[in-house]
């Protein structure tokens, strides 16, 4: 076993490899606890929340459907009537998209396209739109 | 353990069977959290929407524009400098153009004649034909050839279908050519082909579109084609009236009395 030392330095080496991001997010500090979103200014979802945790893109793309394809734009849940719609229902309460939408949606990596057409009531889409325009405008921004 | 072919069977059968029927089970849960859609009690309706518009009483005012402007300001249609990638739901043709027709005897007073166009929401559409993703199709209850932004694929087969030229794609990001914008309308992207929609939101409201709404004269009228006491029905029976190239046999539903 004259190649003990060898073996020995190398599992090292391999589990600090492999082991690297652990100890890297770690000693950088990085929490991997769920964000904390911005509490709704509603009493109560439409749906039970874990259930609009679990299923809110499915719902949206129902929404989605009964409103272009099938010309409903109200539904009725428990007595209740809502409108179907993403910018004026959902944005009603949680009114913030950045505390929202988007922080919830950066911790778990995914990226919708909902809001490359659908506005954002609070602007900042529409800011960096005029900004992108202006540099358009100069010939800075590549179109 | 010994178990002969017959309890094998009928053991895994009622396995299958009842994991089917939990399953069941379980999706009604599901569904009984969605509720039931319906349309705005005050929605605009009709079996066949149309338009007639008189071209007599349009323009009487110097380059009156507001069914444009309000067009496209309620529906964030971008204001592209470069004529080439230009997105318009309504604009102002030329009545060669609009109708192309060629005499050897023209009728100066036509031939000066500037006709709004925007799409005929054809009873025939060919654009609808093309589609290959349905993005565009012609809705059954009311006859308007309708737009799904979330499905267009941005092929432009649409575009090259429509002999009207009713039709805009988006070569950049319409967002940066808009100073203002409708919150409660969305805006386009980039790759994605756009048209009027008979203000398919508004009817479902229960409000006209919004052309027919800015304009001062009541040059746009807008109504079911199906009812024969109608308004655009009387207008036809009583005044002559012309379709954009119905040659093609596309069918346009908007009229023009000229």
């Amino acid at each position: 076993m004259s190649d003990r030392g060898r073996i020995i330095i190398g599992l090292v080496v391999f589990l600090g490899l492999i082991t690297f991001p652990i100890w890297y997010n770690s000693a950088a500090g990085t929490d991997s606890a769920a964000p904390e979103l911005q509490k709704a200014k509603g009493e109560e979802c439409i749906y039970p929340v874990d259930y609009m945790r679990d299923n809110h893109m499915d719902v949206l793309m129902e929404w989605r459907d009964e409103v272009v394809r099938n010309g409903n734009r109200v539904l009725k849940v428990g007595g209740k009537t809502y409108e179907m719609s993403l910018t004026t229902t959902c944005i009603g309460c949680h009114t913030e998209k950045a505390e929202f939408c988007d922080k919830c949606h950066d911790y778990a990596a995914v990226t919708p396209y909902c809001w490359d057409c659908h506005v954002d009531p609070s602007g900042a889409a529409l800011v960096e739109a005029r900004v992108h325009r202006t540099s358009a405008l100069t010939g800075e921004g590549g179109e | 353990m010994s178990m002969d072919r017959k309890s094998f069977l009928k053991i895994t059968g009622c396995a299958v069977a009842g994991a089917i029927a939990g399953n069941k089970l379980a999706g009604i849960d599901v569904e009984a959290q969605d509720g039931s859609a319906a349309a705005y009690p005050d929605a605009k309706t009709a079996k066949r929407w149309g338009m007639v518009i008189d071209t007599r009483k349009c323009l009487k005012a110097e380059g009156c524009d507001k069914c444009m402007a309000a067009c496209h300001e309620v529906h964030n249609v971008p204001e592209v400098p470069t004529k080439e990638h230009e997105v318009k739901w309504i604009w102002k043709e030329s009545y060669e153009h609009a109708f192309a027709k060629e005499t050897e005897y023209p009728n100066e007073e036509l031939e000066q004649l500037d006709v709004l166009v925007f799409c005929n929401h054809c009873d025939e559409p060919p654009c609808v034909r093309v589609c290959p993703t349905q993005a565009t199709w012609k809705r059954d209850s009311d006859g308007i050839v309708m737009m799904d932004w979330h499905r267009c694929i941005g092929c432009r087969y649409c575009v090259a279908a429509c002999p009207y030229g009713s039709r805009s794609f988006n070569w950049s990001d319409p967002r940066a050519h808009l100073d203002e914008t409708n919150l409660n309308y969305p805006t386009r992207t980039k790759g994605v082909v756009e048209k009027c929609t008979f203000c398919d939101e508004r009817l479902a409201k229960g409000l006209m579109p919004a052309c027919v709404e800015a304009c001062p004269e009541g040059a746009m009228v807008f109504g079911d084609l199906s009812d024969p006491n109608s308004e655009v029905r009387q207008l036809i029976r009583e005044q002559r009236t012309e379709r954009r190239k119905p040659e093609l046999g596309t069918k346009p539903e908007v009229f023009y009395i000229l």
